[in-house]
């Protein structure tokens, strides 16, 4: 659900540049376009379609057009469209790229005050802010989470965590090594990394912060080397080669990690609360929704996911934000959470989705959305953060010394800041 | 006669100047919309790599891009990542040049041969140049997969006593496996230009070769070979120019890594440009890469020259 952000740049940069057809201006008089990143992903899409179709019809000043991109080429449609300024009037963007569009001109801030839904009632992480200033909302968040079979765990005799008392780092490591030792694992923890692209920042950076590391020094955002680099990231680093070196988790995951969860080939798997209701569809009472670890600094999990927001060149302001107007209403945020399987973005909302309720099997995840999520870093450089994280977080994996992979990528993004002069302006 | 003659003369002159401008419009006109493309794609791009080069362009940004100098080429001197995407460049086109050109030339020898069924074996061999390279690296990521089909058949064929690698995951195969995979692909091509020389050596001289009593090593040494010499130095041009601009399969397997071990010039370039959004630090090492290629290709020019 994280986006792939930077996935496959492509040909494609070049083709979309001219594929659309509208104005530079995103808006023919009071028809407005609206660009999604849900081709291909039905259930959302329907969302999108259902907010237009009750929009158009609920005035007839505006129209809103739909335009949807599969994920993978979305990003780089925009940055095209933004080359060229055809951008359109609405379009949506995934939570961590809010502030590099922002800086780079490609967002104008949004003011929704007077929806029916208050952003103040909304969880912190669906709210796109830079710089004091609201560029985007999102109908949703996920939450990462350890999903694990209660019977496994019992037979093991592993305790269950709780909310109030997660796993520490010690239990967890005994956990696993419990679990090696009982032979019936070949890895023991399914972790994904055979994913690509955002899911390794939005995966395991929460973890790096749980030992009390950071992509980033948050305080003005302009150097990661002490923090990037500095002793609790190593510690950390140090201990996801460990989980490699002792069999832990595979180097490279499966294809379809949840699958295999499912099948039985690992005990625990750290995951997306999007797969929790096929999880509790399969296992049942036996399914185990568990708390992420406590490394030394609190248990961490991403938050942001995919936003709405309007376009800095759209000729229509006034319509785009009666489009984000509308659609703040409760029901939508239902629908959304419903068609997703995602965590409603309010409360009001998660009362009328089943499983979220208060005290329903899935709430716990909403909590840990309330208690536990750490946006990812704040800053235009985030994109550039993210790629060298990636590659640092592999390249641990694969075995390169966790002081050097860190020190490289810490060094390499204080360049990127320094050569982009802290991306003031 | 002779004043005729002179009155004649200019005549002449005009219908030879009218012709030939009407000519070279003709040919201006042909050659007007190859020209245009080579511009607008080729020219100007190159132009501007070079000239962003020297600028702090990013692909997203709100100010416009300034003049900075040499700094990206003092930050790319000192990035280990370079250094190694060199390296991996240097070291695939070392392999992959001799080991496709020399395959190819077998192929091309054992399919020229005048028996039955040679088309089949012209077409099996052709087959992968036709297909995708996208495609192709896609499904030979299944296959190097540590429970793909390469180590089922390693496997098998050992009777259960080696098993095979994760082939793209390890640091020391996963360029060679990319090897491969490349020379699998790309051999066809070759094996067609090769035939195509082989067909140019007249049939009188394998005779003339017969009647001397050349033996077949022979007769390869003192035919065939110099008179493959065109086509020898086509093939290895294409070839090293094929190999330096590694991409597609390195994008699709592998991302550059694991630790650095396929990351090559031109993935690093579209890797910052694109990815990580550094246009001006792409377009240097896109200035690099052109230095490189020309530099390679001079010495190649200078080696394969006519020497008579």
């Amino acid at each position: 659900m994280a986006s792939v952000a930077l996935a496959a740049a492509t040909a494609l940069v070049a083709g979309c540049a001219t594929g659309s057809g509208d104005s530079a201006s995103g808006a023919s008089g009071n028809t407005l376009t609206l660009w999604t990143h849900n081709a291909g992903n039905s259930a959302e899409l329907d969302v999108v379609k259902k907010i237009i179709k009750e929009f158009n019809g609920s005035q007839s000043t505006y129209k809103v057009k739909l335009q949807a991109f599969p994920q993978s080429d979305y990003n780089n449609s925009v940055v095209a469209a933004a080359s060229a300024h055809k951008l359109p009037c609405l379009l949506d963007v995934d939570g961590p790229n809010v502030p590099n569009w922002a800086w780079g001109g490609y967002l104008s801030p949004i003011d929704v005050s007077g929806s029916q839904v208050p952003l103040s009632d909304q969880l912190p992480s669906t709210v796109g802010r830079y710089k004091n200033k609201v560029y985007g909302f999102g109908f949703y968040d996920v939450a990462l989470t350890h999903f694990a079979r209660k019977s496994v765990l019992n037979k093991y005799d592993i305790r269950i965590p709780t909310t109030d008392k997660p796993w520490t780092k010690d239990e967890f490591d005994s956990a696993l090594a419990k679990l090696k030792k009982g032979g019936k694992f070949a890895y023991p923890l399914e972790m994904g990394t055979g994913g690509s692209g955002e899911w390794w920042p939005y995966a395991y950076s929460p973890q790096l912060e749980s030992f009390g590391g950071d992509l980033i020094d948050r305080d003005g955002y302009k150097t990661a080397s002490g923090t990037l680099d500095g002793k609790n990231s190593q510690e950390w680093a140090t201990w996801f080669r460990s989980l490699v070196a002792k069999g832990y988790i595979a180097k490279k995951s499966g294809a379809d990690p949840n699958k295999d969860f499912l099948a039985g080939k690992s005990a625990i798997q750290w995951d997306g609360s999007w797969n929790a209701a096929k999880n509790a569809d399969k296992l049942g009472d036996d399914l185990a929704i568990i708390p992420p670890v406590d490394f030394g600094n609190g248990p961490k999990i991403g938050g942001a996911s995919w936003q709405w927001a309007m376009s800095s060149t759209c000729s229509n302001k006034a319509g785009a934000q009666a489009w984000l107007k509308f659609s703040r209403q409760t029901k939508y945020f239902v629908d959304y959470a419903k068609a997703t399987g995602t965590l409603p973005g309010t409360d009001a909302a998660a009362k009328q989705v089943e499983g979220y309720q208060p005290g329903g099997k899935f709430n716990v995840l909403v909590q840990y959305a309330r208690k536990y999520a750490v946006v990812r870093p704040v800053t235009p450089a985030y994109p550039y953060i993210s790629t060298e994280f990636q590659k640092a977080a592999q390249d641990i994996l694969a075995g390169a010394d966790p002081k050097n992979a860190l020190g490289q990528a810490a060094k390499d993004i204080d360049n990127n800041l320094k050569t982009n002069n802290n991306y003031a302006g | 006669m002779i004043a005729a003659l002179e009155r004649l003369r200019p005549v002449r002159r005009t219908r030879t100047t009218h012709a030939r401008r009407r000519e070279s419009l003709t040919a201006l006109g042909m050659a007007t919309p190859a020209v245009v493309l080579l511009i607008v794609f080729l020219v100007v791009p190159v132009a501007l790599a070079f000239a962003l080069a020297f600028t702090d362009a990013r692909l997203i940004s709100p100010t416009p891009a300034r003049f900075v100098g040499l700094r990206n080429f003092t930050l790319l001197f000192q990035d280990p990542v370079f250094y190694k995407s060199l390296r991996n460049t240097a070291y695939f086109a070392a392999v992959v040049v001799p080991l496709q050109a020399g395959l190819a030339l077998v192929l091309a020898l054992l399919v020229n041969a005048k028996v039955r069924g040679v088309n089949f074996f012209r077409t099996v061999y052709f087959l992968p140049v036709v297909t995708s390279m996208v495609v192709v690296s896609l499904l030979w990521t299944f296959l190097y997969r540590q429970d793909g089909l390469v180590n089922h058949v390693i496997s098998g064929l050992t009777l259960g006593h080696v098993h095979g690698p994760d082939w793209l995951g390890d640091p020391a195969t996963a360029m060679p496996a990319i090897i491969l995979m490349s020379v699998w692909q790309g051999v066809g091509f070759h094996m067609i230009i090769w035939l195509a020389g082989l067909q140019t050596i007249p049939a009188e001289l394998y005779e003339a070769a017969d009647l001397d009593g050349a033996a077949r090593w022979h007769r390869f040494l003192h035919v065939t070979w110099p008179g493959l010499r065109a086509t020898r130095t086509f093939v290895l041009v294409t070839i090293t120019i094929a190999a330096f601009s590694l991409f597609t399969q390195i994008r699709v397997m592998t991302q550059g890594g694991p630790l650095d071990s396929t990351t090559t010039v031109v993935y690093q370039a579209v890797h910052t440009g694109y990815d990580q959004q550094q246009t001006a630090y792409a377009a240097a090492i896109s200035l690099a890469f052109f230095v490189l290629v020309l530099s390679v290709s001079l010495v190649q020019r200078f080696l394969t020259r006519e020497k008579d």
